[in-house]
């Protein structure tokens, strides 16, 4: 049975519930609502969220976790030579098993233990694939069951229908915070192991990037030497290459915008700047490595400049037009939240518009702009396509924005595109940048949200 | 006195010498800076205008698909190898040997076995199966003699679209080839439906964006399924019955901060929960719409809370005196009211989805794939991802595919940012 | 014609005005009874001004003159177009977009309005004390010396000290704030917020100070000490004041104007129109039956 199917079913199977709720309710009092406690449609609601929602909560967990239960079982059943093997190795005999089971790919030495073990994974499956339906039944049919037996009159069925709802409201806002939690976790994991591999303060204080790692241990070169310094470095000269495009640009259009356009330039020329935060970063990216790059490049040695065909300067270019906006529309909020009583302070002691915007207003809003920047410097941190697509892949400790540099980001991409295994201090090595990236951005915008916010107290 | 009295006019007149005097300088700084702001706007607005019309002038020409015409001789011979024109045996004919016969017969100075391998490459190899199709679906053409339009390479379309500069890589030989046909009219170009209903392809002249389309559509229903409930819910318990104290703020700045965390970390998040803990499917459009839900759920929420927040307090005041429940109050007259404001967020949130990248690339959405998904669990790729994957391809004829595939995405893109403006008007209230 | 028919004139107009319950737009056919023109020095002489926000006319038809070193007040009840009018004269009313200033506004016989004139200089001659106190974010003497640096009043530090300092002396406030100079203006109290913009006017020596109901904001106390100041800078600024408190106009004004529905009814001394004002809708204005 498909999965869309099966969430039809239930779907269905909830209504009929509700449809059962109210009838039922009614029955007890011959059709007279008036002497019910709760509206009919409140039973409805009780009676199929008591026979839908377990059913439900019960096909996720489901779905989410028999991959993991099985694939636990299947090596439980392995001879103890197998599973004595390190955990990398043990992940890919599973993935051999699976691959095997699903008819992926067809054995060619069978192992008597691999066979028992494929045969014991179809087996495994099988059974949970018969096991689900019955038991959302028995779990829908026992909710049912429930519900309609321990309906009477007096049930107070909006109390517990809106408990019901309250608790599932509360949930949904928790899954933010969830979302924070699993990032930190997830990162910090692998990260952690990637630590124990590679020290601290090699992987922060490291000159040199180079995370080839041999296949077998006695190979030339078998250590990758994983020191973040010149990704660091790289991702600060273009997010700065962008910052120093976008500040004064957003800056002075945000300026023009709130202080000297009129109403309907501004309804039109607003949003025309938005669009560019709105352009998906991939087409940046394409734009930048096919017209960007080279025209920088031409116009470098036209002028008898040695640049790079994946220059720093023309991705962070590009990266710095796609923040415009983030500059320029939050300063322009910034700038209109200003009082209009210290523009007409200033006007009247006969100060231009523009001594009153560079003396008065900008002095004023300053905290709120820089919060706007500090979000863009966050954006520009953590912009991946950008940078993959226009900037280089190697890693260079230079001062020169027309080398090719790489970032964090492009590492990371790098590390964990393709086939990739799951432990290699390489993989692990993009949840260790991961997470410096997550903190750096972290510590960006709380900043800019702290900064934004006594702003905004401060006026409001 | 008098002497008081009159300091000050002297002084007043210095000083209206003295504003005077700096009048021109500062008049002139006034417009430096009204001039600065609006080259800051056509500066920005420029580049917009330059990278669009760069697009549409890269991406326009593939939408239309070069074709060459040819007389085929449908041998049931060769094409009906059992002879009992049942569709299995149509389906194993040779199609790709009528096609070279055809070639051969159009150009007989041609002997070589190089020379004739030259030739048949003009002829994609796509030809053969979609004409394979059209004889499996009409056995009536077998035995007849007629002119085809046969899909050509793409060496030879870039070079029949673009004249010298395209098609760097066919020989002075089949330059004289595709002129003497271009001569009696027997190369053009057809509307290029191939693009909008292929999968992907290592030939560019097969390659299409049906597939990418495809996941990002499943993706997206995946997206849309969970983060609009969800991000409702999130929306009102945040705005109508927290309780307003340090959790919630810190809820408050939680949101605020993911909302603003690098796309990229959201996939490291899915590669290892979804991929690595909970041992998903790889590439499946079903991960890549939770990972894409995490990312838009801040957006959504932020967007619902301030259209609840716009939601004048007196309608509560109303419904709740009149005897309502709380509960009552939010879903019977708040809720409708802030509706149209969060339909608005959750598209915009959708359309960011839509053109995301990064995160998709971390949970495996970057494989080739030939077919088009068609389930959840499918491997797929999507629209953007596609649009990564030509964009590193070398043949040229790729980078128009790039070029048109952009194009597509942003027309999805201006659609839905539409859709959200008008019911932004639609439905805009002034309390 | 003599004061008592002109009197029964009007009288008789505004009775079949109101007699019609036409209270909203009262015929007043002449602008005032007491003349709005001036024998004595004229800072500022207003000829048929009429001021539109888009299609709405705010100020219909004003003429009125402003004596030298005297206050005038401008009273009436709330939406008359009393600021609006006040707005004009330093032209403050082009930061409003849409509106629309017709007519002649003299300065010394310049024309404020005329294509040459540089609301700069204007500004610089005419300066404004706000309903709100608007002290700038910034410290106490830096919004003195704000005025003084922009028009490049002060060649040195020492100039711009002693100006400063003069400035808030002659707002009454150098002996409160002298030793926190450098604390931002914000956190003085409304009162002293209020003489701080009135200090910062002055510091740039204008010729007319205009008010826009400057003791509005303020509690009683510090009300009477800006009245106190407003009394002593009459010595040496045409002052301008619009107030809907006719106990201040009486108080701090030599000369009074009373605007009705955007029109200017009457201006007259101060005394006589509090006394015995000519006209029927100044003294139901005066005597509480609306405003």
């Amino acid at each position: 049975m498909s999965l869309s199917m099966l969430f039809l079913l239930l779907v269905a199977y909830a209504l009929a519930a509700y449809w059962l709720g109210r009838r039922v309710v009614l029955g007890r009092v011959d059709g007279d609502a008036r002497r019910l406690h709760s509206l009919p449609r409140y039973h409805g609601y009780r009676v199929a969220l008591l026979a839908g929602l377990p059913p439900l909560v019960l096909l996720v967990l489901w779905l989410a976790f028999d991959q993991v239960v099985i694939g636990h079982l299947v090596m439980q059943s392995l001879p103890e030579s197998m599973r004595a093997l390190s955990e990398a190795q043990r992940s890919l005999l599973l993935n051999d098993i699976r691959n095997l089971a699903t008819g992926n790919i067809a054995s060619s030495a069978p192992d008597p233990a691999l066979t028992a073990a494929v045969e014991h994974y179809r087996r495994l499956s099988r059974w949970s694939n018969m096991a689900l339906p019955v038991l959302l039944l028995l779990v829908g049919l026992g909710g049912l069951g429930w519900g309609l037996l321990r309906v009477y009159p007096g049930l107070r069925a909006r109390a517990s229908v809106e408990r019901v709802v309250h608790v599932l409201l509360l949930a949904s806002a928790s899954i933010a915070i969830l979302t924070t939690l699993g990032i930190v976790l997830s990162v910090l994991f692998e990260a952690l192991r990637f630590f124990e591999s590679v020290p601290l303060g090699d992987f922060l204080f490291g000159l040199e990037w180079s995370p080839q790692i041999a296949i077998r241990a006695d190979q030339v070169g078998a250590s990758g030497a994983f020191g973040m310094v010149p990704l660091f470095a790289g991702t600060l000269m273009i997010a700065g290459i962008a910052l120093a495009v976008a500040v004064p640009v957003g800056l002075f259009s945000a300026i023009w915008l709130a202080e000297f356009a009129g109403a309907r330039a501004r309804a039109w020329i607003k949003p025309l700047l938005e669009i560019l935060a709105g352009i998906p970063t991939v087409v940046y990216g394409f734009f930048a490595a096919l017209v960007v790059a080279p025209l920088v490049r031409g116009l470098g040695e036209s002028l008898g400049l040695a640049v790079s065909s994946e220059s720093a300067l023309a991705a962070g270019l590009v990266m710095g037009v796609m923040i415009i906006p983030f500059v320029s529309s939050l300063s322009d909020d910034v700038i209109t939240a200003v009082p209009q009583s210290l523009r007409d302070g200033s006007l009247a002691l006969g100060a231009t518009p523009a001594e009153t915007v560079l003396r008065v207003v900008l002095p004023a809003a300053l905290p709120g702009i820089v919060g706007g920047v500090l979000l863009a410097a966050s954006r520009a941190i953590g912009e991946t396509m950008i940078v993959v697509m226009a900037a280089g892949v190697g890693a260079r400790l230079t001062a020169n924005p027309l080398d090719s540099v790489t970032t964090i980001t492009v590492q990371i991409v790098t590390l964990l595109v393709g086939d990739q295994e799951f432990d290699s201090p390489k993989t692990l090595a993009a949840f260790a940048l991961g997470l410096v990236l997550f903190l750096a951005t972290l510590l960006l915008n709380v900043l800019a949200l702290y900064v934004v916010r006594r702003y905004r107290e401060a006026y409001e | 006195m008098s002497k008081k009295k009159n300091k000050p006019l002297v002084k007043r007149r210095a000083i209206r010498e003295a504003v005077l005097h700096g009048l021109a300088r500062r008049r002139r700084r006034d417009r430096l800076l009204r001039l600065a702001g609006i080259g800051a706007i056509v500066l920005g607005l420029s580049f917009l205008a330059v990278m669009l019309v760069s697009l549409v002038s890269l991406g326009k020409s593939a939408f239309w698909q070069t074709h060459i015409r040819l007389e085929l001789t449908l041998d049931p011979a060769r094409l009906d190898p059992q002879g009992n024109g049942s569709q299995a045996s149509l389906a194993a004919g040779d199609y790709a040997g009528v096609i070279k016969q055809a070639l051969r017969a159009r150009f007989p100075e041609v002997r070589k076995r190089r020379e004739k391998r030259e030739l048949y490459r003009l002829v994609s190899s796509g030809a053969a199966w979609a004409l394979r199709d059209q004889v499996v679906a009409d056995p009536e053409l077998l035995g007849q003699r007629r002119a085809f339009w046969l899909l050509a390479d793409d060496e030879v379309d870039q070079w029949f679209k673009h004249g010298e500069a395209g098609g760097v890589r066919l020989s002075e030989r089949q330059r004289h080839w595709l002129e003497s046909l271009r001569a009696e009219g027997a190369i053009d170009t057809f509307f290029n439906w191939a693009f909008f209903r292929n999968g992907d392809s290592r030939e560019p002249e097969l390659a299409g964006i049906r597939g990418a389309l495809a996941g990002s559509f499943y993706a997206l229903l995946v997206t849309l399924a969970l983060s609009l409930p969800l991000g409702v819910a999130a929306a009102i318990y945040l705005e109508e019955f927290a309780p307003r104290n340090r959790w919630t703020d810190f809820v408050e700045v939680n949101i605020n901060n993911l909302a603003a965390v690098p796309s990229i970390v959201f996939g490291l998040l899915g590669l290892a929960v979804f991929l690595n803990f909970l041992d998903l499917p790889r590439s499946a459009p079903l991960v890549g719409g939770l990972v894409l839900t995490l990312m838009t759920l801040p957006t959504i929420i932020i967007t619902g809370r301030a259209a609840l927040k716009a939601v004048p307090p007196s309608i509560r005041e109303a419904a709740l005196g009149i005897g309502a429940s709380r509960m009552q109050t939010v879903f019977h007259h708040v809720l409708p009211q802030a509706l149209p404001g969060m339909l608005t967020g959750t598209i915009i949130g959708m359309a960011q989805a839509l053109g995301e990248t990064a995160p998709l690339l971390m949970i495996g959405m970057v494989a080739f794939i030939v077919d088009v998904p068609q389930g959840f669990t499918d491997p797929a790729t999507v629209l953007p991802v596609q649009i990564y994957l030509w964009a590193d391809s070398p043949e040229r004829a790729f980078m128009e595919r790039t070029a048109a595939a952009i194009l597509v995405l942003l027309l999805f893109l201006v659609l839905m940012n539409l859709v959200a403006i008008l019911l932004r008007r639609r439905f805009e209230k002034r309390w | 014609m003599a004061i008592g028919d002109r009197r029964a004139l009007f009288q008789s107009v505004v009775e079949t005005a109101l007699a019609a319950g036409d209270t909203a737009q009262p015929e007043v056919v002449e602008s005032a009874l007491g003349t709005p023109f001036l024998e004595r020095k004229v800072s500022l002489r207003a000829r048929n001004v009429n001021v539109f926000y888009g299609e709405k006319q705010a100020i219909k038809d004003v003429s009125i003159d402003i004596g030298k070193r005297q206050v005038t007040a401008f009273i009436g009840p709330s939406g008359c177009g009393k600021s609006t009018f006040l707005r004009c004269f330093n032209r403050m009313n082009d930061t409003i977009e849409g509106c629309r200033v017709e007519g002649e506004i003299l300065l010394d016989d310049e024309d404020i309005h005329a294509p040459e004139m540089d609301v700069v200089p204007l500004r610089a001659r005419v300066g404004m004390v706000f309903q709100k106190p608007n002290p700038f974010p910034k410290s106490i003497y830096e919004n003195i010396a704000y005025g003084p640096r922009l028009h490049g009043l002060a060649a040195s530090r020492a100039d711009l000290d002693e100006l400063v300092e003069n400035s808030l002396r002659r707002a009454g406030l150098w002996d409160e704030v002298k030793d926190r100079l450098d604390a931002p203006g914000t956190g003085l109290s409304g009162g002293q917020q209020q003489r701080l913009c009135i200090a910062r006017a002055i510091a740039i020596h204008p010729e007319v100070i205009l008010m826009d109901e400057p003791c509005s904001a303020l509690d009683p106390i510090a009300t009477a000490r800006v009245e106190e100041l407003i009394d002593e800078l009459r010595e040496r600024y045409t002052i301008i004041i619009v107030t809907h408190s006719m106990q201040q106009a009486a108080r701090v004004s030599q000369r009074t104007a009373y605007f009705h529905m955007g029109r200017l009814v009457e201006v007259d001394k101060t005394e006589r129109i509090f006394t015995n004002p000519a006209h029927e809708l100044t003294e139901a204005y005066i005597t509480g039956r609306f405003g």
